[in-house]
């Protein structure tokens, strides 16, 4: 098991490795606790607040675990125009999958399209999505 | 017979491995190439230049025996034979991590060519393309380059901005998935000739397939790029860190939270070194200039805005995917002629061009060329040359509500106009749709996007009115 004095290690002669770190602890344990923030911003001489502050401001980092499986579902102008509002009921009738909102994945013009983990899904209808759920 | 599948994002999204595994199965050799840029084609199959597509696995044993309807040969399907492909010159053909298939394909030679002609002349050849920032604002790379060359530092930085945040964009995921050596040759040539000796590529976490990418070819060329070294750092989820002084931020591991300029990140950059931010697009059109001389490059394109511009056409629309053109074409003509009209088969209603930050544009306009210039005029950004198509089902006012919740949740927070501004104006926006004092909000609405428009410090806050007043403007019934 990775602990965080190893990531710290790991990155320790990068020029401005809070990112990377953050990622990495992400990655690691699912998200980026008090303890692990304590530990960061001693380990790189900044205060709580500032390690607070970047953790806070990025989508990416959670404070708290995220017990269920997450999806990503595009809500992006492109995904809007390719219908993705019609699956968003699907989404919410339903609580054993975190579906979140992500804006854009990129798939413009074959949406609506999602991502679970790294596996990006994409010409979603109603029947594929359901399926896309069911299955996580 | 080869088999040639891309493996980028969306050919992976669509079902291509799965094919790739049923020819495998079927022990026909696979190789695994960029993508032509053909998406609604995905997975396309190519065997010896013959299309087919989209493949499913049920498809694979009648492709292999001859029998299965094909699209004729690829590079003359009139998607791609009207094209100018000049950064996109590989798409469809070359193995994205191939050094073998890079070489092979004019690879390296511009940063040979801006070695052997020394870091002024690869400047002025810079210059002399007349190539803008594609990011968005359309700033002359040549005059970047030279400020930051000229600046006295011990250190350096290439940044190359690949936070691809606007929706229907995908040029520069295209790049870093299917030709990341030619980013990094971009990246080599821009260090060489403004002296800086570090490279970072700044790429959104919601692009994992390109991250891994850069990394692999980052790896595989470093003894070509040398001494000049190449870091990917992947970002958070922040769209606001597309903007050059937040993706600074981020990158020194802070808030990404917009600087006020000056000063200029030329002169006073990451970590406070002069520092060039590029785009993707930007990046990778500098090793065809530098191979083929500044002067071919200028020879495409019109009027100030030069050269070729790899334009995203996405949404509802029928054939979506990369179609790189010189400036000038006409919206009609990539939205009617190229795209064919919506999937939906329903009337186009409206465009959007570049992002969310973009106007909406109707079809009464579509006879403005895609030109920097030309754009503006008509209060519009060709920023990225991303197109979402929609059709007569749209509700713009939820659309224009759309934008400034997008600006309400991705605000840095450092401005009161944006960050205050947009959660009033979506609270305004529901006022409207609600069919309460519907003149006055829109009045109010008017009112706050000009204070947005000219007192944000950024072009988030700034641009939130484009598609906002935009809607209001073409489309009045939708909010009454």
């Amino acid at each position: 098991m990775v602990s965080i004095a190893d990531i710290l290690a790991e990155h320790k002669d990068r020029e401005g490795p809070l990112l990377p770190i953050l990622h990495d602890v992400q990655k690691a344990f699912g998200h980026v606790s008090e303890d692990a923030m304590r530990e960061i911003a001693s380990a790189l001489n900044l205060t709580r607040a500032e390690v607070y502050g970047v953790v806070s401001f990025y989508h990416d980092f959670r404070k708290e675990a995220e017990a269920r499986p997450v999806l990503k579902l595009c809500r992006a102008e492109a995904c809007k125009a390719r219908g993705v509002e019609a699956l968003v009921p699907i989404a919410d009738n339903q609580s054993r999958v975190k579906v979140e909102a992500i804006y854009c994945l990129g798939l413009c013009a074959v949406g609506p399209s999602a991502m679970v983990g790294d596996t990006v899904h994409a010409r979603l209808d109603g029947a594929k999505f359901k399926t896309l759920l069911e299955a996580m | 017979m080869i088999v040639r599948i891309s493996d980028d994002a969306v050919a992976i999204a669509c079902g291509a491995d799965a094919v790739a595994a049923a020819f495998l199965a079927a022990g026909v050799a696979v190789e695994r190439v960029s993508s032509w840029g053909m998406q609604w084609l995905e997975p396309l199959v190519d065997i010896d230049g013959v299309g087919y597509g989209p493949v499913s696995v049920d498809q694979v044993p009648d492709i292999i025996n001859g029998t299965a309807p094909s699209l004729g040969r690829i590079e003359d399907h009139p998607f791609i034979a009207k094209q100018s492909r000049l950064t996109f010159a590989r798409a469809g053909k070359t193995r994205p991590l191939s050094l073998d298939d890079y070489y092979a394909s004019e690879g390296w030679l511009g940063l040979a060519k801006a070695r052997e002609m020394g870091a002024q002349a690869t400047i002025d050849t810079v210059m002399t393309s007349g190539l803008r920032g594609r990011g968005g604002a359309g700033f002359p790379a040549g005059i970047k380059w030279q400020t930051v060359a000229r600046a006295d530092a011990d250190q350096k930085y290439i940044v190359c901005n690949a936070d691809e945040g606007d929706s229907a964009t995908f040029a520069d995921r295209m790049v870093m998935e299917g030709d990341p050596f030619m980013l990094i040759e971009g990246m080599a040539i821009a260090g060489y000739a403004v002296g800086a000796s570090k490279g970072y590529v700044y790429i959104r976490s919601e692009y994992p397939h390109a991250i891994a990418k850069m990394e692999a070819a980052i790896k595989l060329s470093a003894h070509l790029v040398a001494p000049f070294v190449v870091e990917v750092r992947v970002g958070a989820g922040a769209y606001v860190c597309g903007e050059e002084t937040s993706l600074l931020n981020s990158l020194e591991g802070k808030r990404g939270e917009v600087r006020a300029k000056p000063p200029l990140p030329a002169l006073e950059g990451l970590f406070g070194k002069p520092t060039i931010v590029n785009n993707v697009l930007t990046l990778a059109a500098v090793p065809w200039i530098l191979t083929h001389g500044g002067d071919a490059y200028a020879a495409y394109g019109a009027g100030r805005s030069k050269g070729t511009m790899p334009i995203q056409i996405a949404g509802n629309v029928k054939h979506g995917g990369l179609y790189e053109v010189a400036f000038g074409i006409t919206l009609g003509e990539l939205v009617n002629d190229i795209g064919g009209g919506t999937a939906s088969g329903r009337p186009v209603r409206c465009v959007q061009v570049g992002g969310p930050l973009g106007a909406y544009i109707p079809p009464t306009q579509f006879d403005l060329p895609l030109d920097y210039e030309a754009f503006a005029a008509a209060d519009a950004l060709v920023g990225h040359a991303g197109i979402t198509v929609f059709d007569d089902t749209v509700d713009m006012a939820q659309m224009a509500r759309f934008a400034m919740e997008f600006c309400a949740v991705e605000s840095c927070g450092k401005c009161t106009p944006c960050r205050l501004g947009s959660t009033r104006g979506v609270e305004t926006l529901d006022q409207i749709i609600a069919g309460k004092n519907v003149e006055e909000n829109l009045a109010l609405i008017a009112d706050l996007s000009e204070t947005m428009k000219f007192g944000s410090l950024c072009a988030l806050g700034g641009f939130t009115p484009y598609p906002v007043m935009s809607a209001i403007k073409h489309f009045p019934e939708d909010f009454r």
